[in-house]
């Protein structure tokens, strides 16, 4: 009998492998035939560890279960799918997973991420089996007609990034996976990597074959080692069956990939900076043009895409770009995967097309906050995000749409904020960490920053409040258009709209003082 | 530090000879072979990549990975980003102060050594944080240090 208790790190944070060990242990007392596979998560977080039994019915699952629980679940029945207390049912059946449509998260939570034979029998290398019998302007055109857009926050279409690389005529191109996925809030690539990694290795080894690079590297930051580990046993195991190598499965074509590990720059995500840090320097920000797509790596043509955007590729190139093109909003095309955070009662991972409105994800998905108190404030896309009221609950959740309201999807990360927050203290923090984090090169973000927060801090205090909030605005405006990058050019966003919103957190007086 | 650790780094750091792009990767090297970067490893870094001590300081001194000094026997890490924020990781970083632990100073009490980080990826079950590299979630003060006392034990 298969019982399941994912590995993924969120999981492990409220205690999934003291419950794995503790199944294991009573079950060989018992003597029960039992197999216990670390599966990843299945992105219902508030239900972890949630454990799953394999039935005749279906898998059901067992939330919240702690080890100490574990003798008591498997006396009333648990191993045998009994309707207990902690159980919720039939898994697959589950409201919160039948509403989204998991495309590039189809795998994950499902099998034991690690066993590549699993996941050939799962779909797993039918996209690049097929990328391997196609010419690479091909494949490149199929991703273009997908309407994949970059997932990392800009958006920028995948299709036309990778023409100007199969164009590019060079001795070595290169193509940069981007799993720097510094943004509070955002989890996604985090748990791909640790759940379902082969997915990744497959979509930047079509890219590689597609655009004729042969190299590749995976930067993930130090702070997901479970991913890092999850990536590297991935890629030698890839090695081993002939997916990655000299001669990609015997189709003779050639891609070897590597992973680099960040060392806690956030700025390190911006592309640009994350190139300076995989070439060993320090992680500042390098000047565009020349686009990465022509002087990259070491100088040459390099795809730059992050997690999501590469692991959307292999189910593009299985199911046709039409499938995926058939999926989303406008010009949103396919699904995102949001991620529900900060104060919610259900958070986790939302794959749905794009065009959900923010209420539904928060209200329907998110079930309000963890705490019972109202919503005040979400912010959406990170630290360099806008903060919205409930007033943007109609929006529907696409590019274009956030961006007329003056926000911005980023990587689809929703963090949701109860009416205990304070909006002054959550605008000074987009100063701190700018200034925390700036990588230096730029003097709006290096120096605007700090004085940012200072003049926050003199705006809350009263202190010539009219002439402060002139010289913020005027500050706001210098970081927005002088910036080198998005890390001084954005944190204006969250700062302005903070303050626009929630003008008496500011202590602001009408008319000023 | 001893000529036999010099000799010691400069094996462990023998497959970046000449690479001068591997400056990052011989940080994280040293750094998960001893804990912290002496000051004279840079200077082995420096001759075993071709490049100028400077350089080699410059990388260190970038990214906040890196120690110049040795860790405390437990080194527990405090999410304070915005969806931390929102789960209260500000009351965490407070209740933590008040039994000196302070993420600002990082200085060791007993053993553990308290720091603040931006984002672990577990936002949905804050605030998170790391003991000695194990995820902990919905985490107190009282749970961090009661983990960090298991593991400095």
């Amino acid at each position: 009998m298969k019982v399941f208790v994912p590995c993924d790190s969120a999981a492990l944070s409220v205690g999934a492998d003291s419950v794995a060990r503790a199944i294991e242990e009573i079950a060989t007392v018992k003597g029960l035939d039992v197999t216990v596979v670390r599966n990843g998560s299945r992105g219902m977080l508030w239900l972890e560890p949630l454990v799953e039994v394999e039935t005749s019915a279906g898998r059901v699952g067992y939330a919240n279960v702690s080890a100490n629980a574990v003798a008591t679940l498997i006396d009333s029945g648990m191993l045998e799918g009994a309707q207990l207390p902690a159980s919720i049912g039939i898994v697959d059946n589950h409201e919160w997973l039948t509403r989204q449509n998991r495309v590039t998260f189809a795998r994950v939570g499902i099998s034991d991420p690690q066993c590549i034979t699993e996941y050939e029998s799962l779909g797993g290398w039918a996209g690049l089996r097929k990328a391997l019998t196609m010419t690479g302007e091909d494949v490149v055109a199929d991703v273009t007609d997908s309407g994949l857009r970059g997932r990392g926050g800009a958006g920028f279409p995948a299709g036309i990034k990778w023409k100007t690389v199969v164009n590019a005529t060079a001795d070595q191109k290169y193509v940069c996976c981007n799993a720097d996925e510094g943004d509070s809030g955002t989890f996604a690539d985090r748990m791909l990597m640790e759940g379902d990694p082969f997915t990744l290795i497959e979509g930047m080894t079509i890219a590689g074959i597609a655009v004729g690079a042969t190299r590749g590297f995976i930067y993930i930051r130090s702070e997901y080692p479970h991913a890092i580990t999850a990536m590297n046993t991935a890629i030698a195991k890839a090695q081993e069956k002939g997916f990655l190598g000299d001669n990609v499965d015997g189709s003779g074509k050639e891609f070897h990939l590597d992973v680099r590990v960040g060392a806690g720059s956030y700025v390190c995500g911006e592309e640009t900076a994350m190139l300076e840090s995989l070439e060993g320097k320090r992680g500042t920000v390098r000047p565009k043009p020349p686009i990465p797509a022509l002087v990259g790596l070491f100088g040459k043509p390099t795809i730059i895409n992050n997690v999501m955007t590469l692991a959307a590729v292999p189910m593009i190139m299985a199911q046709g770009a039409a499938a995926y093109q058939a999926l989303g909003h406008e010009k949103s095309r396919g699904t995102q995967v949001f991620q529900l955070a900060g104060n919610i009662k259900q958070g986790g991972i939302v794959e749905i097309d794009f065009g959900i409105t923010l209420g539904d994800l928060i209200d329907g998905f998110g079930a309000g906050t963890h705490t019972g108190k109202p919503i005040k404030t979400v912010q959406i896309g990170g630290p360099l995000g806008a903060y919205v009221g409930t007033e943007a609950w109609p929006t529907p959740m696409a590019y274009e749409s956030l961006a007329a309201t003056g926000a911005m999807l980023g990587h689809g990360g929703i963090v949701v904020f109860d009416d205990s927050v304070n909006m002054a203290a959550q605008a000074r923090f987009a100063m701190e960490f700018c200034a925390e984090e700036s990588c230096g090169k730029c003097t709006p973000c290096r120096i605007g920053s700090t004085r940012g927060v200072e003049v926050i801090d003199r705006i809350v205090a009263g202190d010539e409040q009219s002439k402060n909030l002139e010289l913020l605005e005027d500050l706001c405006e210098v970081m927005t258009d002088g910036s080198l990058c998005a890390m001084g050019g954005l944190t204006p966003l969250p700062v302005r709209s903070a303050l626009k919103l929630f003008p008496a957190d500011f202590n602001i007086v009408s008319g000023g003082k | 530090m001893t000529q036999f650790v010099v000799e010691d780094l400069e094996r462990t750091l023998a497959p970046f000879r000449g690479d001068a792009s591997a400056i990052l990767r011989a940080l994280h090297e040293v750094q998960s072979e001893l804990g912290f970067v002496p000051d004279s490893a840079l200077d082995v870094i420096a001759k075993t990549c071709n490049v100028s001590r400077a350089e080699v300081y410059g990388v260190f001194t970038f990214y906040s990975d890196f120690r110049a000094t040795p860790p405390a026997a437990c080194v527990v890490k405090v999410c304070v980003a915005e969806a931390c924020q929102a789960n209260g990781s500000r009351e965490v970083v407070a209740d933590l102060k008040a039994q000196g632990y302070d993420v600002h100073t990082r200085k060791a009490v007993d053993g553990i050594q308290v720091e603040q980080a931006f984002c672990l990826g577990n936002c949905a079950l804050g605030p998170a944080a790391f003991v000695n590299g194990q995820p902990i979630g919905r985490a107190t003060a009282e749970s961090l240090l009661a983990a960090a006392r298991e593991v400095s034990k």
